[in-house]
């Protein structure tokens, strides 16, 4: 390729994400506007006098609701791991009978419409009193994340080198053993991978939070954003400040994850 | 995998000693790391599961959590359903939404997917930043869409104004005409970072030597797109609209925060027809009914996926 077509090439590339991200830019650029700025025509293409009253609101309204969002996102990935990490391992390594199955029954779960899951749950929820909890939004949550985690982190995992773990075997360590001081700091990596979409699957839910939680004790910032969207009539500023914020996790993942997130699109198959 | 360094007696199967399963009590062990994970599949899909079908042939009213009781009421959801005027709309708005999300992504997934093939400077970059619609939650994406559509001051009827497209603002989300299909133009910007990653993971699997050797016999780049490109392509295709397909059937969040299903349900889906029975009027019967229904669509199209994905799963010893 000569370099006036590699030039050419940049350039319609640039032009395109600048196309394809314009929402993105949008969204930046109307949560730096005032309210009255937002109601003139034309718009204000540019922030050219920025104001930080929206992100003012933002926290002082939906501040709260990100707390809780980070708290569920954590919980969920310490959850997620918990139980998906041996998992993946034994359906990996181990040739017990019945694990294919099991392969493919983690598979088909992704498939289950979430409003399933929420219609299904929430009188068991009701009863249990998980309504309104961490705990009950944590393991909710964990039904998006877990599958997903099993089947990257058992991709990654079949690809450990066997003398590693047979070494680990050899000098008399049991399985769990060989797993914790061998396996796990190996796989460092792709638990990061898994980890990171797990914060970010919990992070976005909106049909469990609005359908677990009734907002008097705590509210995600999904059902936050929700809210915020139907209550508002002018103060748009607000609500894109807080849009800004919500993709806070979704932007860190993409500048300083990059190589994980498309083995983790193409790995986990799924997104919910 | 653990190798027995034991010798193999005479008795002992075969099959086991390859397979490395150990004995009994090695074999205990190898389970735990599996309990944790099938306690959590028992208890948050197949209860679930089993329980939307129950739920789906009783009566489950507000009275139902604070009485307790749920009569049986045999198909009386499912013909409630069926003879529902808003049945035949979200039958049709979920096949319209489906289908009209699917073939645009998918295109222009396509399209990015084969241009980002070429090798210029910044292309790993750029190709990454095209990721982040698919990062950002539903719900901040349809936020944003909701201001642009907006009809007064919404960017898009400025723009289309100011290029004179269009004579008067279009009431994008407040008409039953326009509704859906603002509906679908947001969703199909959220799909297309997933159709053009697997799409162009997909093509990096194509050997350039195919390309060079048909350039060499004359083949134009449309030639080597058709008869190179989409025949090897063909099943990274098929895995990527049948997932596409699955996840679209139960999109919530985009309609929720754009229409709510309105207006006059002109874009109420399966997905939030069932939310809406449920949890707006709280008949959970009918809305386990609509699920099921779901399920029974998602089901159909997962064999198909699985059986698409069959012959990686074989080649590969089992570990996709």
């Amino acid at each position: 390729m000569s370099t006036t077509q590699r030039v050419t090439n940049t350039i319609v590339g640039v032009v395109l994400v600048l196309v394809f991200l314009a929402p993105v830019y949008w969204m930046i650029n109307v949560s730096l506007q005032s309210s009255e700025a937002l109601l003139r025509t034309p718009p204000v293409w540019f922030p050219f006098e920025p104001t930080w009253s929206g992100y003012a609101e933002a926290l002082r309204t939906q501040g709260s609701h990100l707390l809780t969002s980070l708290v569920i996102a954590l919980g969920t990935v310490l959850f997620t791991l918990l139980v998906s990490a041996p998992a993946a391992y034994a359906l990996a390594r181990f040739r017990l009978r019945g694990t294919l199955a099991l392969v493919l029954v983690v598979l088909l779960v992704q498939m289950v419409p979430g409003i399933v899951m929420a219609n299904s749950l929430y009188p068991v929820f009701s009863q249990l009193g998980l309504l309104d909890s961490y705990a009950g939004m944590i393991l909710a949550d964990s039904t998006l994340t877990v599958p997903f985690a099993v089947l990257i982190l058992r991709t990654f995992m079949s690809g450990v080198p066997g003398e590693l773990i047979e070494a680990a075997r050899v000098d008399g360590c049991g399985q769990w053993r060989t797993f914790g001081s061998v396996v796990l700091p190996v796989c460092r990596n792709a638990l990061i991978t898994a980890g990171l979409f797990s914060f970010l699957f919990a992070w976005a839910d909106f049909l469990f939070a609005v359908s677990f939680t009734t907002g008097n004790t705590i509210q995600p910032i999904t059902v936050g954003i929700y809210r915020f969207v139907g209550n508002q009539t002018t103060n748009w500023n607000g609500v894109m400040a807080t849009a800004v914020l919500a993709s806070i996790p979704a932007a860190f993942l993409l500048l300083t994850a990059q190589r994980y997130v498309a083995a983790g699109i193409t790995g986990g198959g799924v997104k919910e | 995998m653990t190798t027995k360094t034991e010798p193999v007696n005479g008795t002992a199967p075969v099959r086991r000693v390859r397979s490395g399963t150990g004995g009994g009590r090695e074999r205990l062990v190898q389970w735990t790391f599996v309990l944790p994970m099938v306690v959590f599949l028992l208890l948050f899909f197949c209860y679930p599961v089993l329980r939307n079908l129950t739920m789906s042939f009783q009566e489950w009213t507000v009275a139902s959590f604070y009485e307790g009781g749920s009569p049986f009421v045999g198909l009386d959801n499912y013909v409630g359903l069926l003879t529902d005027p808003i049945f035949g709309t979200a039958v049709l708005n979920t096949v319209l939404f489906t289908v009209g999300s699917l073939a645009p992504q998918f295109a222009i997934g396509l399209g990015l997917a084969v241009f980002f093939q070429r090798r210029f400077p910044l292309s790993g970059v750029l190709r990454g930043l095209l990721l982040l619609p698919w990062l950002l939650p539903l719900v901040v994406s349809g936020a944003v869409f909701r201001w642009i559509y907006d009809e007064g001051f919404g960017v898009l009827n400025q723009l289309l104004l100011g290029l004179h497209l269009i004579s008067d603002p279009v009431p994008w989300l407040s008409s039953t005409r326009y509704a859906l299909l603002s509906a679908i133009i947001a969703n199909v910007w959220v799909g297309v970072p997933f159709n053009l990653v697997i799409l162009h993971s997909g093509l990096q699997a194509v050997p350039g030597s195919l390309y060079e050797a048909a350039a060499l016999d004359g083949a134009g780049p449309w030639q080597r797109f058709r008869h190179i490109t989409l025949p090897l392509l063909r099943p990274v295709i098929a895995i990527v609209l049948m997932l596409g397909l699955i996840y679209t059937l139960k999109v919530f969040d985009m309609i929720m925060i754009l229409t709510g299903g309105g207006p006059a349900n002109a874009s109420e889906t399966l997905t939030t027809w069932s939310f809406a029975l449920s949890f707006e009027e709280f008949d959970f019967g009918q809305g386990a009914a609509v699920g099921n229904i779901l399920i029974v669509i998602a089901l159909v199209f997962a064999l198909f996926y699985l059986r698409s994905i069959r012959d990686t799963f074989q080649s590969r010893g089992g570990r996709g």
